[in-house]
C-alpha cells in the first residue's frame, strides 16, 4: 500500500499529527491504520501513544527522547519501507442488538421520518457491513460508517442527559455503541448485550479500528441470558 | 512487606482523586492519560517521601478535606496551599513530616492555587489499571473503585516504616512555582492555528481570558475575546485526537483548554500549551486570569529542560 505525502501538523511540543487526508473515507482511515500498526511494529523510540482518527494518526512522544524532526524523517521513512504483510487483518465482528421498545426510544421516530416500518429501519441497519474507523472520544466508543443513505438521520436537537451502557445509535451516516452510561446526541435504535469497555480485559475493547461489523436483531430473552 | 491501614478519610472537599504521572498508551482504545493534573508537585511530592516519582498521591481539590493517621508514617504536601494541618497546627508545605497514629491532617482554607498533593512514603496501596493507578472518573476505574474519595475510606500502604528515614525533607520555597492568579501560558500555535487568520491569531494572543467557573479536571474553560475561524470553514472538524494543553475553540467562539481527561475531538485547536507549563494548569481557578503567549518549538524544549534540570537537582541532592 503507498502512502501519499502527509501533512504534519505540530500539536505543542510533545505531540504529531500525521494527516493523510481529509474527508471519512475508508481508504484514508485503511492508511492511518496502516501507519499506525507500523508504528507499534518498528518500537520507534520516545514514542508515548498513539491515537488513531478518521484521517490521522496523532503521535504523541517525549520531547526529550525524540525531537520533532527526528519523528518526522522517521515517519517518512516508514511510510517507504512499511511491510504491509506485517499489519494484522482487520477482524470481522458480529454484534447482537435488542431494536425497539426502551431500549431503543428513537425507532418510531426514526421509521417515521423516513417513512418507512420499524422493521425496515432495522433491515437497513443490520444488512450494512461497517468499518471501524476509530475509538474514541469515551473509552471503546466505536465510531462506524457508512449508515445506508435510506436511514440517515440527524443528531437529536436535545442530547440526552444519560445515554445507557449498551445504546445502539445513528448520527448522519455514522453508527455508533456508547460502551459506558454518558450524555449524548446519537438517536438510539437499540441496545447490545456485549460489553464495549472492560478495563480489566486485555485488550480493553473488543473493536479496533479497520475492523467490519455487522449488527444481527436478538430478542430480550437472549439479551437477558447473553454470556460473552 | 507488610501492608497497613495508613489513613482513614473523615471529610471530603469539593473533590479528592487518587492519581499518578498517568495512563499512556491506550489512547487508541478512546482511554485519556487522567493523572495528576501538576505532575511537578506530584512529583516533588514523592520525592520528599523517598517514593518513586510516578507514585499515585492524593490530589485534593480546594480545602475541607480530613483524615486520622492509622499508622506511623511520613507524609508531604506539594502544591496549591490548602491550609494544610497536623492536630490543628498550621505545618510547613513542600516538606515531609512524620506522622504518629492517631494524628489529624486537615486542610483548612484557600490561600493560593487550586489542586494540593499528599504523599505518604512507600504509597497508595491499590492495583494498577492498564498500568496506572490513576482515577478515571468519567468511565469510573481505577484509583479507589473509580470513584473520588469518600468519608470513611481507608487507605493502605506497604511497610511505611521503612520510609521513616525520609522525614524532615524539604524542597526550597524559592523553586516553588507562584499561584499568583494572573497566568501566562506558553503556547505552540496549532495544530489548526492556520484555520484562523492573521487578526485572529493576534486576538488570541493578546486577550485578556477569565477562567469560567464551569471548569473541572477536563477542561479550562475561558470567557473572554471571542475567537473566529476563517470564513465559511464549519463549526467542526473530522475527530482526531488530542493532548492535554490544545486550546480548542467551539462555535461559541470561547477558548476551552484540554486537561488529560480527553482522547479526541472534533473543534479546531488553535494553540497547544507547551509542556514545560503544563502542570500550571493544575493550579488555575474559576476568575483567574490567563493570558497566552506564542513561543517557539526551540523556546518550549529548552523550558522543558530547564524545569526537568530543576527537578533533576532536587532529586540528586537527596541521595
Amino acid at each position: 500500500m503507498e502512502f501519499e505525502q502527509p501533512k504534519f501538523r505540530a500539536m505543542g511540543d510533545r505531540a504529531l499529527l500525521v494527516e493523510l487526508g481529509g474527508d471519512i473515507n475508508r481508504e484514508v482511515n485503511r492508511r492511518v491504520r496502516m501507519l499506525y500498526y507500523s508504528l507499534i511494529d518498528c518500537k520507534l523510540g520516545g514514542v508515548v501513544e498513539l491515537i488513531p482518527s478518521y484521517a490521522a494518526l496523532l503521535i504523541v512522544f517525549d520531547p526529550l527522547k525524540i525531537s520533532l524532526a527526528g519523528l518526522k524523517a522517521g515517519i517518512l521513512r516508514l511510510m517507504e519501507t512499511a511491510d504491509p504483510s506485517r499489519i494484522p487483518e482487520p477482524r470481522t465482528v458480529r454484534i447482537p442488538v435488542v431494536y425497539g421498545g426502551d431500549f431503543g426510544p428513537d425507532l418510531l421516530w426514526l421509521a417515521e421520518f423516513h417513512r418507512m416500518t420499524p422493521d425496515d429501519v432495522i433491515r437497513y441497519h443490520s444488512e450494512t457491513t461497517y468499518h471501524v474507523y476509530m475509538i474514541g472520544f469515551t473509552p471503546g466508543f466505536p465510531y462506524m460508517g457508512e449508515v445506508p443513505v435510506e436511514i440517515t438521520t440527524p443528531r437529536r436537537d436535545t442530547p440526552r442527559t444519560r445515554v445507557p451502557q449498551g445504546s445502539v445509535g445513528i448520527a448522519q451516516r455514522q453508527t455508533g455503541i456508547y460502551p459506558v452510561a454518558s450524555p449524548g446526541g446519537w438517536q438510539i435504535i437499540g441496545r447490545t448485550p456485549v460489553r464495549l469497555f472492560d478495563p480489566a480485559a486485555w485488550p480493553p475493547t473488543p473493536l479496533e479500528i479497520g475492523d467490519a461489523v455487522n449488527f444481527y436483531p436478538i430478542e430480550m430473552e437472549t439479551y437477558e441470558h447473553w454470556q460473552p | 512487606m507488610a501492608t497497613v491501614a495508613v489513613m482513614e478519610v473523615k471529610g471530603v472537599g469539593p473533590l479528592t482523586t487518587i492519581q499518578d504521572r498517568g495512563r499512556f498508551g491506550f489512547g487508541r482504545y478512546g482511554v485519556a492519560p487522567s493523572g495528576a493534573l501538576d505532575s511537578v508537585a506530584m512529583r516533588i511530592a514523592n520525592l520528599l517521601v523517598d517514593n518513586p516519582e510516578e507514585e499515585a498521591v492524593l490530589e485534593i481539590t480546594l480545602p475541607g478535606f480530613s483524615a486520622s493517621v492509622l499508622a506511623d508514617a511520613v507524609i508531604a504536601v506539594t502544591g496549591a496551599d490548602l491550609g494544610w494541618r497536623q492536630n490543628d497546627r498550621p505545618i510547613r508545605m513542600w516538606q515531609s513530616h512524620r506522622f504518629h497514629k492517631g494524628d489529624m491532617i486537615a486542610f483548612r482554607e484557600l490561600n493560593s492555587g487550586c489542586r494540593a498533593y499528599l504523599s505518604v512514603g512507600g504509597g497508595w496501596e491499590l492495583p494498577e489499571i492498564m498500568g496506572s493507578k490513576s482515577t478515571n472518573l468519567s468511565s469510573g476505574f481505577g484509583g479507589l473503585g473509580g470513584r473520588s474519595l469518600q468519608k470513611g475510606d481507608v487507605l493502605w500502604t506497604a511497610s511505611p516504616q521503612l520510609f521513616w528515614g525520609a522525614g524532615g525533607r524539604k524542597f526550597d520555597l524559592n523553586a516553588v512555582p507562584a499561584y499568583r492568579g494572573c497566568w501566562q501560558l506558553r503556547v505552540v500555535l496549532g495544530p489548526q492555528d492556520d484555520h484562523f487568520d492573521a487578526d485572529a491569531q493576534d486576538l488570541f494572543l493578546n486577550s485578556d481570558y477569565r477562567v469560567s467557573t464551569h471548569s473541572d479536571r477536563t477542561g479550562i474553560r475561558l470567557l473572554g475575546a471571542k475567537i473566529s475561524a476563517k470564513e465559511g470553514m464549519a463549526e467542526s472538524i473530522l475527530s482526531e485526537g488530542v493532548v492535554a494543553g490544545t486550546v480548542q475553540i467551539p462555535g461559541d467562539g470561547q477558548p476551552i483548554i484540554l486537561l488529560g481527561e480527553t482522547v479526541s475531538g472534533g473543534y479546531r485547536k488553535i494553540a497547544t500549551v507547551i509542556t514545560a507549563d503544563l502542570h500550571l494548569l493544575g493550579q488555575v481557578l474559576p476568575d483567574d486570569h490567563i493570558r497566552f503567549q506564542a513561543v517557539t518549538m526551540r523556546e518550549a524544549r529548552q523550558a522543558l529542560w530547564r524545569l526537568e534540570e530543576m527537578i533533576g537537582r532536587f532529586r540528586d541532592s537527596l541521595s
